[in-house]
Order: structure tokens, then C-alpha cells, then sequence
């Protein structure tokens, strides 16, 4: 695990140090989230019950841009050969560049969450689906997307074609991460729990994919 | 004679273009070789295919013992290879790119400052890539490739950017990494300046080992 956490502390140290997802991305949650109170005329009823679809819509567009970062980190110093010459098993650099956009959208949507509930009056009936649902599609979305980060850099295409590779694949993780959120902030009846264990399995799926599948990957970025 | 590197035929293409056209080689181990040619000639292509960062279209390769084509872990983990990107991270500094480069190859932390000492960086350890001159990060990236300990040291250019004492540190990290039996090969423009360290020279062009000379002087014969 040493290399994992060595991959994971270097991202971490390098946005610690550039700050460019906390004055650059997170300041975009932010303005998202405004911008679509802007745009439902801020009916707060509407805003609270479309919060968690609101709220999930925006966490992958903040995925995006994090993930993007997470793979530039790389191509900047031409560091992906480096890290192939390193000898380190495909699936630990993986783990570790995963590991460090989770930390990093986690702690944006902690800020996204107070942002709900200033901006669009959202309450949290039970705070414990709602940690645990962020949790579980926060993996889901940082392994898929740390494996189609590297997989753009393999197609030698621009940065652009990211989202386009991605947000197909995320699309099950929007619906049942919105749906457990339901149940969360009590905007709609469904059993919360059931959707929190089906964003459970494809975050372990997406795992073991990336896992085995990043080293192959890797062999091209 | 244990040998470090034994190539058979090697081919590999690069945009179908073929970068190494079945080359032959065979270096033993402790060796010190210059590779020479004109741009184009394939030595950048040798020194990533020694390193398994080419990939072999036919023919084979095996490095420090292992095969190319199956053992590429194996092969990568063994070497240490100067390229004329830096590899290191802008936003850390030289000490934190060292460790973590040290940390995934798993090896002591006393090899870092071993190699920041080897490269005359110690007092600069905490100052950001970012800052550094072209000379300075030649020098950091020359140490982050000491700190893996290669047993089998691919350089490419190593002088390029380099003042004089820079030349004279890739010089004696050369011999160091000889006394320490590893195997070093150099692909270089400036002739003059590793010729006296080579025990090979090879004369490479468009894709092949032309000529081999094997020299009685040299870092190794020393």
C-alpha cells in the first residue's frame, strides 16, 4: 500500500500547493449552484425538491474538471512515462490517483452540501444516507473517471472529449445517487438505502475494472 | 562475461515507420557505451526500448536477464533512464519528487540524500521545480534517476544543459554507477566529452547497429 499512498499524498501535496481545485473548481460548484436558483427563478419549493438531482448534476460537471486536473498533474511533466518506468504495479498508481480525486471532490461536496441548504433552503432528515450515498457515488465517480482520464491521454485527443467518454458511464450513478438523496432530504418516497447499495456495487465494479484495466491504459497515455 | 543487454533482430516502428530496423546488439555487464548517430538514427528509440517504454514489433530483447516482452515490470523497475523531459513535478520541490520517486521504487530514504548530495542539490532540496533554472533540473532529474539505484543506466544527452561542473557530476555519477556494477549507455552528440569514459561506441543509423567499436580504455578498464 505505500506506493498508493505515496501517489495519493503527491496529488494531494501538488493541489495543496497549486490550489487550482480550491480557487478554480470549487468557486464553479459554487456558481453552479447559483446559477440554477438563478434559472428555476428561485421558487424554493422547486429548488428543494429537485436539490439532489440539482446537487449530483453539478458534483459530475466538478468531476470533470477534477479529474481533468488529476490527469494534467501527469501530462504537465511528462510524469505517466515516469511513473510506468517506476516499475509500480498499474492498479496502485491507479488506487493512489483515484484515491486523490475522491478526497478532493469529497471536501467539495461537504461545501456543495452547506451550499444547498443556504441557497436552496434543503434540510437533511437523514444525514446518515446522505454521508454514506456521497460517499459511495463519490467512489463510483473517481474511479470511473481517474480510468477515462488516463484513456483520453492513451487517444491522444483533447481534453474536451473527457465528458463525452464519461458522463454515459456516470449516468447510473447520477440516478441512483440523486434517488438516495431523495430519500435523504425527503423530496421523494423511495427507499434510499436500496439505491445507496446499488451506487455500492458500481462503485466496487468501477474499481475492479479500473484496476485491472489501468494498467493496460497506461501502457498508451 | 554475464551479459546486460542482448537485442536479436529488433524492430520498432513508430507510426509504422521503422525507428529500429532489425538491430543486433550485445553489451556485457559494467560496460560503458556511447551510442552516436545522427538525429533520426533510432538511439532515443534503443534507449526507451532498453528501458520497455518501446514496444517490440518483432525480434526480441533481453535486459539485465529479463525478456522485454514479458518481464517489462521486471526490466522497468531495473533501470534508470535520462530523458530530455525532466519527469518531475513543478509544483513540489526537488526533496519531495525524490521521495516520492523513491517511495514507489521502495527504496531507503538515505538514497535520496544520498543523490541530492551526488548532484550538489542539498542546499536547493526545498526550492519548487518550478524555480529552478534548465541547468538545475537536469541536475534534479539526473538525481532522480540515481535515487533508484538503476542497475542498468540509459542516458540521453545527459550533458545537454549542463554547466561545467554540472558535466563533470554526470561524469563522476558514470563512473560511480560502474564501481557499483551497473551497466550505462550514452546516447550523446558530444563525443569528446564520453568517448573517454566509454568502454563501446555504437555507430547507429537508420535503424541499425552499424559499426561497434570496443574500446581498451574507458570508466570500466580504468
Amino acid at each position: 500500500m505505500r506506493e498508493v499512498w505515496a501517489v495519493a499524498g503527491k496529488d494531494l501535496r501538488i493541489e495543496m500547493r497549486s490550489k487550482v481545485v480550491a480557487s478554480q473548481v470549487l468557486p464553479f460548484a459554487v456558481i453552479v449552484l447559483v446559477l440554477f436558483g438563478l434559472a428555476l427563478d428561485a421558487d424554493r419549493g422547486t429548488l428543494r425538491s429537485f436539490t439532489p438531482g440539482l446537487f449530483w448534476v453539478t458534483v459530475l460537471f466538478v468531476a470533470i474538471l477534477t479529474i481533468q486536473r488529476s490527469v494534467s498533474i501527469e501530462t504537465a511533466s511528462s510524469a505517466f512515462e515516469a511513473l510506468r518506468l517506476s516499475g509500480t504495479a498499474g492498479w496502485k498508481i491507479f488506487a493512489g490517483k483515484a484515491l486523490a480525486v475522491a478526497a478532493q471532490l469529497l471536501a467539495i461536496e461537504a461545501v456543495m452540501l452547506l451550499g444547498v441548504v443556504v441557497l436552496y433552503r434543503s434540510s437533511f432528515e437523514d444525514p446518515v444516507l446522505v454521508v454514506t450515498a456521497a460517499l459511495a457515488a463519490t467512489v463510483a465517480i473517481a474511479t470511473a473517471g481517474s480510468l477515462y482520464g488516463v484513456l483520453a491521454v492513451g487517444m491522444g485527443v483533447r481534453d474536451t472529449i473527457l465528458p463525452m467518454l464519461l458522463l454515459p458511464i456516470l449516468a447510473p450513478v447520477l440516478v441512483a445517487a440523486t434517488r438516495a438523496f431523495d430519500d435523504g432530504l425527503s423530496t421523494a418516497a423511495v427507499n434510499g438505502w436500496a439505491w445507496c447499495s446499488l451506487l455500492a456495487c458500481f462503485g466496487l465494479l468501477y474499481a475492479i475494472v479500473g484496476g485491472v484495466a489501468y494498467a493496460v491504459v497506461l501502457e498508451d497515455a | 562475461m554475464d551479459i546486460a543487454v542482448e537485442v536479436d533482430r529488433a524492430v520498432v516502428l513508430l507510426d509504422r515507420f521503422p525507428a529500429l530496423a532489425e538491430l543486433d546488439l550485445t553489451l556485457p555487464t559494467g560496460s560503458v557505451s556511447l551510442v552516436q548517430g545522427p538525429n533520426g538514427a533510432g538511439k532515443t528509440t534503443l534507449l526507451r526500448l532498453l528501458a520497455g517504454l518501446a514496444t517490440l514489433d518483432s525480434g526480441s530483447a533481453r535486459v539485465l536477464g529479463f525478456d522485454i516482452a514479458t518481464q517489462r515490470r521486471q526490466v522497468r523497475a531495473s533501470v534508470g533512464m535520462l530523458s530530455p523531459d525532466a519527469m518531475l513535478y513543478e509544483d513540489l520541490s526537488i526533496l519531495e519528487n525524490l521521495t516520492f520517486w523513491a517511495a514507489l521504487g521502495r527504496h531507503e530514504t538515505d538514497s535520496v540524500d544520498a543523490a541530492l548530495e551526488r548532484v550538489g542539490m542539498t542546499s536547493v532540496a526545498d526550492q519548487s521545480v518550478r524555480s529552478l533554472s534548465t541547468g538545475q533540473r537536469r541536475r534534479a532529474a539526473l538525481a532522480a534517476v540515481a535515487v533508484r539505484r538503476p542497475r542498468l543506466w540509459l542516458l540521453d544527452e545527459p550533458h545537454a544543459g549542463l554547466d561545467q561542473a554540472g558535466r563533470t557530476i554526470v561524469d563522476d555519477l558514470v563512473s560511480d554507477a560502474i564501481r557499483a556494477g551497473a551497466t550505462v549507455i550514452v546516447a550523446s552528440h558530444e563525443l569528446d566529452r564520453v568517448r573517454p569514459l566509454a568502454t563501446h561506441v555504437l555507430t547507429v543509423a537508420g535503424g541499425v547497429v552499424h559499426r561497434c567499436e570496443v574500446l581498451n580504455s574507458g570508466v570500466a578498464n580504468a
